[in-house]
């Protein structure tokens, strides 16, 4: 019987790190849009986990969350061990995949009109409610595309992965991981059942997007008749 | 109600340094794109920080340098109409309205009620705004504002996103909604046939500094500075000199004209209308008429002439079609009339 378990570790870590690098993806590209000084350091702050090998940023992770270092202690001293535990696998997909989130983002943001934002600011609009009603609804489609991304570059993660979360079947070893233990091992039908599974994703995700975003334009207009429609349901 | 001005800002190329109070009128700040005028509005709104200087609204400081006050735009209760409406694109009529109105429950309806009524809004509520004509989306805009219930309105180049053919609808309706909006306006624009129609005061904005405030009938028979005239729409403007007290020489025209005002003594140059020639031969200021170009106008003849033979720059005459056919180009005379002269002091 197939363990299914590396698909499963895969997905759970990909869903989870891609929405907590939704939140700090699209606030680190709020920030830099709005900030007027460093703007360049925090861009390349944000950015370097992108260009970074990800044996460096697994090194780095390890630095900052293992049993010397100051994180590491406290986590200890309330009975967590992050090396080796699947909540690294998630950090790790979080790392590197928040940069293309928060670049996609910055995209956007920088597209928007900022008239909008001023006359919002002009309207009496709290900040609050200008970046959840006038800013991300606006910058949607963009923000999507990040997402969509983040998701992918979260899925495939391995070099940052294997060096804090280590490749314990069950518990940290992802279909990546697993791949490279089946190679080690000489089981290349397991190699192939898992390369396979993760290039069906991975062609799935990309057709999406592209369906996305040639559609965008459509899409956008089937919803706002719908929901026209069924105001004018509500009226009758 | 009344508002009053005075801040300095730095735009790169030229200082921002603008001063004037306004109440409840129509005040309008006309000048060429790029002399500051948006900006103004911007630094009035809190969108842009002056570097210094005062803007106060009633009672209420918005902003004082000195003392170190800047409330944000969100406190200022400024209606601000951009040139392109700003409008939510991701909401519908309805939901732009209403998103502004501080209010709920039925005091919510009421003013979403009265608004759509008052701009005669009603069958779009539900339609998003890259469904709407340019003068509905305005109507959408002014709706959205005036729920806001500002204290002051300023309105950026409101028909410049117009076709041309709308645009006369649009600023009927403009008109109409500013005779019963008992509020200071502050109108920007660089038409001056649009300022003098819908405005009272009128200051004239030249590279960042305001040049002159005047009454609209004022500015348009005596606009006393260059940057004013050019505004105003006067085509025949040379460098002049004073000869003696009702005399001066207008040196790119090659003329000595008499005038009826006083002359001042740094008179740096003259103005002329176009529409003002006079086809007669007097003893004052006249000449005979070398034409060196004609051009059809719309509905009207410009003619490009100068004195006979002395080969300066061309001036620009306007006039009828129907009264071209009956000039006789050939031993042409024309009269500048003395009390139609503008003169400038800088």
């Amino acid at each position: 019987m197939t363990d299914w378990s590396p698909l499963i570790i895969s997905l759970k870590t990909a869903f989870l790190s891609t929405f907590i690098t939704f939140f700090f993806g699209v606030y680190a590209a709020f920030l830099v849009v709005k900030v007027k000084r460093f703007q360049g350091l925090m861009d390349t702050i944000f950015t370097l986990p992108m260009v970074l090998p990800p044996t460096v940023v697994g090194f780095f992770l390890l630095l900052m969350f293992g049993k010397q270092s100051f994180i590491g202690q406290i986590l200890l001293s309330v009975g967590v061990n992050f090396v080796f535990s699947w909540e690294a696998t998630v950090v790790s997909a979080v790392v590197v995949s928040f940069p293309l989130m928060y670049r996609t983002t910055r995209g956007a943001f920088e597209q928007l009109n900022p008239d909008l934002i001023y006359a919002a600011r002009t309207l009496g609009i709290s900040e609050f409610k200008i970046f959840w009603r006038v800013i991300l609804p606006n910058t949607w489609y963009g923000i999507m595309a990040g997402l969509i991304l983040s998701f992918t570059r979260a899925l495939g993660e391995f070099g940052a992965t294997i060096m804090t979360a280590g490749n314990i079947p069950g518990l940290t070893q992802t279909m990546s991981t697993a791949i490279y233990s089946a190679v080690q091992a000489g089981d290349n039908a397991t190699a192939f059942f898992w390369v396979s599974i993760v290039c069906a994703i991975s062609f799935a995700v990309i057709i999406m997007m592209n369906y996305w975003m040639n559609h965008q334009q459509q899409f956008a207009e089937f919803i706002s008749k719908r929901k026209r429609g069924a105001q004018n349901v509500a009226v009758r | 109600m009344s508002l009053f001005v005075d801040i300095k800002k730095s735009l790169g190329d030229f200082e921002l340094n603008i001063k004037f109070e306004t109440c409840d009128e129509v005040f309008a700040l006309l000048g060429a794109s790029g002399c500051g005028k948006s900006m103004t509005l911007k630094c009035i709104a809190g969108i842009e920080k002056p570097d210094s200087g005062v803007i106060r609204l009633n009672e209420t400081i918005l902003f004082d340098s000195e003392k170190n006050i800047n409330l944000p735009p969100q406190k200022r209760h400024i209606g601000y109409l951009f040139q392109n409406y700003a409008l939510f694109p991701n909401m519908t009529v309805r939901e732009n309205i209403e998103f502004v109105i501080q209010t709920t429950g039925a005091a919510k309806m009421d003013m979403l009620a009265t608004q759509v009524q008052r701009f005669q809004l009603a069958g779009l509520e539900d339609l998003y705004p890259a469904q709407l004509s340019g003068g509905q989306q305005q109507r959408t805009a002014f709706a959205r504002i005036l729920a806001s219930q500002p204290e002051v309105l300023m309105l950026d180049e409101p028909f410049s996103a117009l076709d041309s053919y709308l645009k006369w609808q649009v600023e009927q309706e403009l008109r109409v909604l500013l005779k019963t909006y008992q509020r200071p306006v502050l109108f920007v624009s660089h038409d001056r046939d649009e300022v003098f129609r819908l405005s009272q005061r009128i200051a004239v904005l030249a590279q960042g500094n305001i040049d002159v405030i005047h009454s609209k009938h004022e500015l348009f028979d005596s606009p006393e500075t260059l940057a004013a005239t050019l505004i105003t729409g006067c085509k025949n403007i040379s460098m002049a000199k004073k000869i003696d007290s009702h005399t001066l020489y207008a040196q790119e025209w090659g003329l000595e004209l008499q005038v009826d005002d006083m002359v001042p003594t740094d008179l740096c140059y003259v103005g002329f209308r176009a529409h003002f020639f006079e086809i007669v031969q007097s003893s004052k200021n006249s000449f005979a008429v070398e034409i060196v170009d004609v051009v059809e106008d719309t509905f009207s003849m410009l003619v490009m002439i100068r004195p006979q033979g002395s080969g300066v720059k061309p001036l620009r005459w306007e006039l009828g079609k129907e009264l071209w056919q009956r000039v006789s180009p050939v031993n042409l005379f024309l009269t500048i009339p003395e009390d139609k002269i503008i003169l400038m002091k800088k």
